[in-house]
């Protein structure tokens, strides 16, 4: 049976690029970016955390449904805040 | 992966494994969820009070936050390492990868109970003796506080549930004669670590950063 999980090259990478994307995202919050600096940071967590979940969480090598799986706590995540967000924005 | 026992129920080991794996994910996503609802509490209140939002942003201590967060990163990647020897035949190598986790996963939460012991020092609890001469708006500089606390105080007790599970994941995989044994419970509980990291992940910009 062959393993379809990363070697350990490919964690070392991972790793040096999430204290990458950590150093950068403290670098952007001291520059003070105004009404940018949430989304830039947000941005920068999002990508972290894709890498966690496809490298370090098996997701890249995992199966279709397996990714489906996965995907399915983000869809409901994305309906909480969407239809929330849409009511108490939406609001006069 | 000889060495991994097969239940019944399965065709195979990699039948049995991508079963673990899915009911992993949908434990994960009532996970989701659980945290979900604190995020979006603070979503509403951040859109529609900013400003105290910002201003209580700035009495955290952003640096702790930050090493913490180095902490936690690194922590996951030794968790990968020990899912990897373990998948591989390397028993030492994973007891050592998992016990050093485990470790890493109590600095966090030292360096977290250091934070709050200045935090309450600082006085900045919500209740009657909070210190409000910073903010202009106490009521919802409050609000931030009540959210940090709980949702850093919930991340801490899924951290020492991590914590629990790794360890004893490092014993069974010590005084069991192959490391294969255990590499697929070892893999589920890679993806709890790794989850829990995650939700530090968001964390930490949305309380330290978003100012």
């Amino acid at each position: 049976m062959t393993e379809h999980t990363a070697s350990t090259r490919t964690y070392r990478n991972v790793a040096m690029t999430l204290f990458v994307l950590l150093a950068g995202t403290v670098i952007v919050a001291k520059l003070q970016l105004g009404t940018l600096a949430p989304v830039i940071a947000l941005s920068i967590a999002a990508a972290k955390a894709v890498l966690v979940a496809m490298f370090f969480m098996h997701l890249y090598y995992g199966s279709r449904l397996t990714r489906v799986f996965a995907a399915a706590g983000l869809f409901w995540l994305l309906i909480l805040l969407g239809l929330t967000l849409g009511d108490f924005l939406s609001r006069s | 992966m000889a060495d991994t026992p097969l239940a019944h129920q399965f065709d195979d080991v990699a039948q049995q494994r991508e079963a673990a794996g899915l009911g992993m994910w949908t434990f994960l996503a009532t996970e989701v969820l659980f945290f979900g609802g604190l995020f979006t509490v603070y979503t509403v209140y951040r859109v529609k009070d900013s400003a105290a939002f910002v201003e209580a942003c700035h009495e955290l201590y952003m640096w702790l936050g930050a090493i913490n967060t180095v902490v936690l990163l690194t922590s996951s990647w030794t968790m990968a390492l020990g899912v990897h020897a373990a998948q591989h035949g390397e028993r030492r190598r994973a007891v050592s990868f998992l016990v050093r986790t485990a470790v890493l996963g109590l600095v966090f939460l030292l360096i977290k109970g250091t934070e709050y012991s200045l935090d309450i020092r600082e006085r900045l609890v919500p209740g009657p003796g909070f210190r409000a001469e910073w903010t202009v708006d106490p009521t919802h500089a409050q609000l931030f506080f009540v959210l940090y606390f709980v949702m850093t105080g919930l991340h801490a007790v899924h951290m020492l549930a991590g914590i629990g599970v790794v360890s004893a994941m490092a014993f069974m995989v010590w005084k069991s004669r192959s490391s294969t044994h255990h590499a697929n419970a070892l893999e589920m509980a890679g993806l709890y670590w790794h989850f829990v990291d995650i939700v530090w992940i968001f964390l930490f910009p949305l309380l330290y950063l978003v100012a």
